[in-house]
């Protein structure tokens, strides 16, 4: 501890400095600079809003020509359930371009000097930037599908109103079944993809130049395998890792019958405890270690 | 305590020698000039001061070796890179949130303070700012940081006289204090002159010149020789000799003065003169005058 007596030559630390929260910061300020977060996957539920509401023209004429309700139903229920997925697919690819240029960006353009000017720990630098991709893009894709959903919700309940058709079991399954469906379909695909953003995070910190080319490498070796030894170990292996997340996480349960479309015939702790989720965590642990140290001790720029 | 200490500085990349062995202690509430040529090794030794590039030798900065202790160190340290840095896409208000909430000695109503009295807009961002005002976007951010050792690494490169002016007198009235360090080092080494309290020259990784600026004062003595004396003057012994208009201007240390005032006009040489005379002929491209922008 310092001596009580204060010199004139010895500065006593202020009493207690105010307390920081440098992760809230780095991510409100990832935010802040990457606007194609927000922007792009609203762009896209927009297209798909203006595709669906187009299509709402058709529905009355196929709600008339129905078999029966069940037939009604799956009509009137389509849209529902095709809407997220685009809006999920872009906040995926959002992420992976985000995670290729999040480290590379601040080195292209010297503001790295900046941020290193400031007491932000490499260590949080990176984990807030991991935590665009795997939590922030997810929970945007849902409020925007689910935005989407209430949208649509009006016209086509004005539709099966006019044909006499009760739209109870409609917003039932829509507002109480769709929501959870979505959040774990967008958390399952977050989790089984963080090895692939870690691995774009990894490339980002490390390539000098093109950090595009060093990111899609695995898929050029892919193809020279296949080309060089008719084997396709390594395209099984990425195509696992890209798709196989839609697989695991939708294996259906023991409540269902064939594919899986309803919520109770999910099976969340099938897909948690699968091993193909566990190694991506550990690779993602090591590629998200391996950033924080190249980032720390390599020259800034 | 010495704000920075460093025994036997090294630094190679490879093949190339950046830091060949510096020896330097700067106490605090100094105001240091590094002064060198292109390549002298300037920034890598301001690098490893900031913890920016591993060392071989010792350093010590406010107790703290800056490659491990980064971290800590970054609370008490803060630095100016280059102008240009401050990131293009961010808002003046985004810049003053970030900076509030990350960094514990930001006192953000002095930085709007300082930022009042420019003409920078709230909302504008980096992009949309002179060079000028980014600089003093940032140095009012900087100066907002109650930092023990500030860094500056060129600060003013590139900048025109009025707001290189603004930068060293805001600095000098509305900052620096004895208990506060700051290191600068720039290629217009007049206009700093009257700011520093000790000055270093650094070539090829030496520092070949260490002086605080009373010191310099004291020693140095340039005399502008009249014809008829110059055999006179030149067994005094000086250590450099130029011809500027066809009068001849000798650079004297640790000379009489009284009997050089016999021979000539006498007058305290500038930083620069003395800079040629001593890291001089072998590094033609340093220009000592005519900086005006």
């Amino acid at each position: 501890m310092l001596s009580t007596e204060a010199t004139a030559a010895t500065v006593a630390p202020p009493p207690t400095l105010p307390r920081t929260r440098p992760l809230y910061w780095s991510i409100r300020r990832e935010i802040w600079e990457n606007r194609s977060v927000y922007l792009a996957p609203l762009a896209v539920a927009g297209l798909v809003l203006f595709a669906l509401l187009a299509g709402m023209l058709t529905l009355p004429g196929k709600l008339a020509g129905a078999v029966d309700a069940a037939q009604q139903y799956s009509f009137a229920i389509r849209p529902f359930r095709t809407a997220p997925a685009p809006v999920m697919a872009a906040s995926f690819i959002v992420g992976m371009f985000y995670a290729l240029d999040a480290l590379y960006g601040e080195r292209r353009d010297r503001s790295i000097l900046f941020w290193k000017s400031l007491p932000v720990s490499d260590r949080t630098t990176v984990l807030a930037k991991a935590i665009i991709p795997v939590l922030v893009l997810p929970l945007i894709a849902f409020a925007l599908s689910m935005a989407l959903l209430v949208i649509l919700l009006f016209p086509v309940t004005a539709i099966l109103l006019g044909t006499d058709a009760s739209p109870t079991r409609l917003w039932l399954e829509v507002l109480l079944e769709q929501p959870p469906i979505m959040l774990y379909g967008l958390a399952a695909h977050a989790l089984w993809f963080t090895p692939i953003y870690a691995w774009l995070l990894l490339v980002s910190v490390w390539a000098r130049r093109a950090p595009f080319l060093w990111a899609v490498s695995p898929i050029v070796l892919a193809v020279v395998e296949r080309v060089a030894f008719q084997t396709t170990y390594v395209s099984t292996f990425l195509k696992w890792r890209v798709i196989g997340g839609m697989a695991e996480a939708f294996i259906p349960g023991p409540a269902a019958k064939g594919n899986v479309t309803r919520l109770v015939e999910l099976d969340p702790l099938g897909f948690l405890g699968s091993p193909g989720l566990w190694i991506g965590f550990a690779a993602a642990v090591v590629f998200v270690a391996a950033t924080v140290r190249l980032r720390r001790y390599r020259d800034p720029i | 305590m010495a704000c920075i200490e460093a025994r036997g500085l090294r630094k190679t990349y490879g093949a190339t020698t950046a830091l060949d062995g510096i020896d330097l202690r700067v106490e605090e509430g100094r105001i240091l000039g590094v002064i060198g040529p292109n390549g002298a090794g300037k920034t890598t030794a301001l690098n490893a001061i900031l913890g920016l590039t591993s060392f071989e030798g010792q350093l010590k900065v406010l107790g703290r070796d800056p490659w491990t202790e980064r971290d800590l160190l970054m609370r008490d340290v803060c630095f100016i890179s280059d102008v240009a840095v401050l990131p293009r896409w961010m808002r003046v208000s985004q810049a003053l949130d970030y900076v509030a909430g990350v960094h514990p000695r930001f006192d953000r109503a002095k930085a709007e303070g300082f930022l009042a009295k420019t003409a920078i807009p709230r909302t504008s961002k980096v992009r949309e700012l002179s060079k000028g005002m980014v600089t003093q976007l940032h140095l009012a951010l900087i100066m907002a940081i109650d930092a023990r050792l500030l860094v500056l690494d060129e600060p003013t490169l590139g900048l025109d006289i009025l707001y290189r002016k603004h930068f060293y007198d805001s600095l000098l009235n509305d900052y620096f204090d004895s208990t506060r360090t700051i290191v600068v080092t720039t290629h217009q080494v007049e206009e700093i002159q009257h700011v520093l309290t000790d000055v270093v020259f650094v070539n090829r990784g030496r520092i070949v010149l260490e002086l605080a600026m009373d010191e310099f004062e004291a020693r140095y003595l340039e005399l502008m020789v009249k014809p008829e004396h110059i055999d006179a003057a030149r067994e005094l012994g000086p250590i450099h000799e130029r011809q500027i208009f066809g009068r001849t201007i000798l650079l004297f240390d640790h000379a009489d003065r009284q009997r050089l005032a016999e021979l000539g006009e006498a007058r305290t040489p500038s930083l620069a003169d003395l800079f040629v005379a001593v890291i001089g002929n072998k590094n033609e491209a340093f220009q000592p005058r005519g900086n005006a922008c």
